[in-house]
């Protein structure tokens, strides 16, 4: 008697602990919903107020149309513009950012000591931290006074300076991806083409590089995906002219600058600009996530086993 | 015969280390003129910020006056922002990564969830924006308020602070767990007692380079429609706010029209640049102060 009257409070507890035990995963698993209802709700969103928008303007309209005038009397809603000053940024970007952060991450895979390592990767981190408003100011208030020097037809707000400025923001990310991919290749190999008298430019170049290449490909697609949907070098640099040119000297309004002044000019809910809003972001938003699917795929389909 | 081979080998070979030594030389003066050129950019950024930046800048409010302009304001609302992101993020943040290291078994729902969250990490985060805006600005009709851009801002690193945490649970060597499960301890207890303790340095390291990066982004709120002069200061999660990056961003854009406004643009971004600078400083710190060899 006595004893069972001692046993009882732990018994209790013990039944308490065995029930908390079983709850607590149930508990984590409603919080890791959260990450997926994001996504849900991103598409949700995009979805619906894209296809009321598909009812005022008609989908070939949207993506043949040359002209972008949402605010004239007779309002003009093709995308094309918005498409093709967002290439020829990115464009610019990935032709600054490519070549330099392959050679930095060849430098810092095959050449640099622990040491120099030590000081540049700390340092590629950091500028992978500025914040992108603070490239902005310096594309405006830097970059583009400094090309007009030299290209006297510059305007102030061009697609020049914000795809140079938007190359230097992602060479840290090109750089630290493809190093990675290099740094995954294997001694073995590397040893191997030492040992028939390679010097290191062959090793990295003839070696190094097509064993690496999937991850190559998939930092470059990630770098360009990362630049297509940058937003606020391009909104303070590049200005808001719905220009469909090939002129990089001009100013012109890539999709992302487009969604900000749409949503900072107070479009009244239920216009068709409010809509075509959501329809600009969600073609960004296919753009960049089809870019980023396409990396994940080269990196697990090409990825070679050693 | 000979001889002549050798000489073409001997050659060939100095070409082959020429070309090797043009390389290096090439690829580091490459990365130097890199470097270069930003270290350039900020140090103009510093001499142009410097004329403006003292005390009273840091200790004023807003003013459409040049000259007495100041960015409590902005510092404030930062501070209210991060009131929302951190416990948000973190809470969400450790309890995902936990779920689906120690509890989700790895099979294809698992690697759905894996896959989602890396999708959701590519998201541009004017896309978030987009999704503050409809759902709690407009749907929840919160307004532009501190609740709002906090939330939006806590969705849009919640990934970041996902995959750091679950790398620094992985990093926790099973010895540890199968230790304490050895001496009787549950699933939770050993979780709580033994994986969180020892992966935290690590999750803190991620957490904080996250929440820099919520610090400095300026597009979510852009489209949410954070006001561009606003006197008052937040004094709750219900009062509309601004950030520094904003504060940037109208007196960049507005330089075209006062000229001084490019000097306050640059003293603000050398606070946020500072700022940032320290959290990252911090968080290298704690890496390396707390790494464990097991």
């Amino acid at each position: 008697m006595e004893t069972t009257n001692h046993q009882l409070p732990i018994q209790n507890k013990r039944v308490f602990k065995r029930k908390f035990e079983r709850v607590i995963p149930f508990i984590l698993l409603l919080i890791t919903c959260v990450s997926i209802i994001t996504s849900i709700m991103i598409v949700a969103t995009l979805l619906s107020e894209t296809v009321t928008f598909f009812k005022h303007v008609s989908f070939v309209e949207f993506f043949t149309n040359t002209t972008l005038k949402p605010l004239s009397n007779d309002p003009q809603f093709g995308v094309l513009p918005l498409i093709s000053a967002t290439i020829i940024s990115s464009t610019i970007a990935i032709s600054v950012a490519g070549p330099i952060g392959m050679m930095v991450a060849i430098f810092l895979s095959e050449y640099a000591s622990e040491r120099v390592r030590n000081v540049v990767k700390p340092l590629l981190e950091i500028l992978a931290g500025i914040p992108t408003i603070v490239y902005g100011f310096f594309a405006l208030t830097f970059i583009t006074p400094f090309l007009k020097n030299f290209i006297p037809g510059l305007e102030t707000t061009n697609i020049l300076s914000p795809g140079l400025i938007m190359g230097i923001m992602i060479i840290p990310m090109i750089a630290s991806l493809s190093e990675d991919a290099m740094n995954a290749v294997p001694r073995s190999l590397r040893e191997a083409s030492y040992g028939l008298g390679s010097t290191k430019l062959e090793v990295a170049t003839k070696v190094v590089l097509p064993a690496a290449f999937s991850g190559i490909v998939a930092s470059f697609v990630l770098a360009i995906s990362r630049a297509i949907g940058e937003t606020m070098i391009v909104t303070i640099a590049s200005g808001s002219t719905k220009n469909f040119s090939l002129n990089i000297t001009e100013s012109m309004q890539t999709m992302t600058a487009y969604i900000v002044e749409v949503t900072g000019g107070d479009a009244p809910a239920g216009s068709t600009i409010y809509y075509s809003l959501y329809a600009v972001a969600m073609t960004l938003f296919v753009f960049t996530f089809l870019m980023n699917m396409f990396a994940r795929y080269v990196t697990q389909k090409f990825k070679e086993n050693y | 015969m000979i001889n002549d081979n050798i000489g073409q080998v001997n050659k060939q070979m100095k070409r082959r280390i020429l070309l090797d030594k043009f390389a290096r030389i090439i690829f580091i003066s490459t990365m130097v003129v890199v470097l270069a050129i930003l270290a350039l950019l900020i140090i103009r950024v510093f001499i142009q910020g410097f004329s403006v930046l003292n005390i009273s800048f840091l200790t004023n409010t807003l003013s459409t006056q040049a000259d007495q302009a100041g960015i409590l304001g902005a510092i404030l609302g930062t501070l209210w922002l991060m009131a929302v992101v951190v416990p948000t993020t973190m809470i969400i943040g450790v309890s995902t990564a936990i779920y689906l290291e120690c509890y989700a078994k790895k099979n294809r729902i698992h690697s759905f969830i894996q896959m989602n969250i890396g999708n959701l990490a590519g998201v541009p985060s004017i896309v978030y924006g987009i999704l503050g805006l409809t759902v709690f600005v407009r749907t929840l009709e919160l307004g532009n308020v501190v609740l709002a851009g906090g939330l939006t801002m806590s969705l849009l690193i919640l990934p970041i602070i996902i995959v750091a945490s679950q790398e620094a649970i992985q990093s926790v060597p099973a010895t540890l767990s199968e230790a304490s499960y050895g001496i009787g301890a549950s699933k939770w207890q050993t979780i709580k007692n033994i994986i969180i303790p020892a992966s935290l340095p690590n999750i803190l390291t991620g957490a904080i380079l996250a929440l820099s990066r919520a610090i400095g982004e300026t597009a979510p709120l852009v489209v949410i429609g954070i006001p561009a002069l606003l006197i008052p200061f937040p004094g709750s999660l219900l009062d509309r706010f601004t950030v520094l990056p904003m504060q940037i961003y109208y007196w960049t854009l507005d330089a075209s029209l006062v000229a001084e406004y490019a000097n306050l643009a640059a003293a603000t971004i050398i606070v946020l640049l500072v700022s940032l600078f320290i959290l990252n400083a911090s968080a290298i710190y704690l890496r390396h102060k707390f790494k464990v060899n097991y």
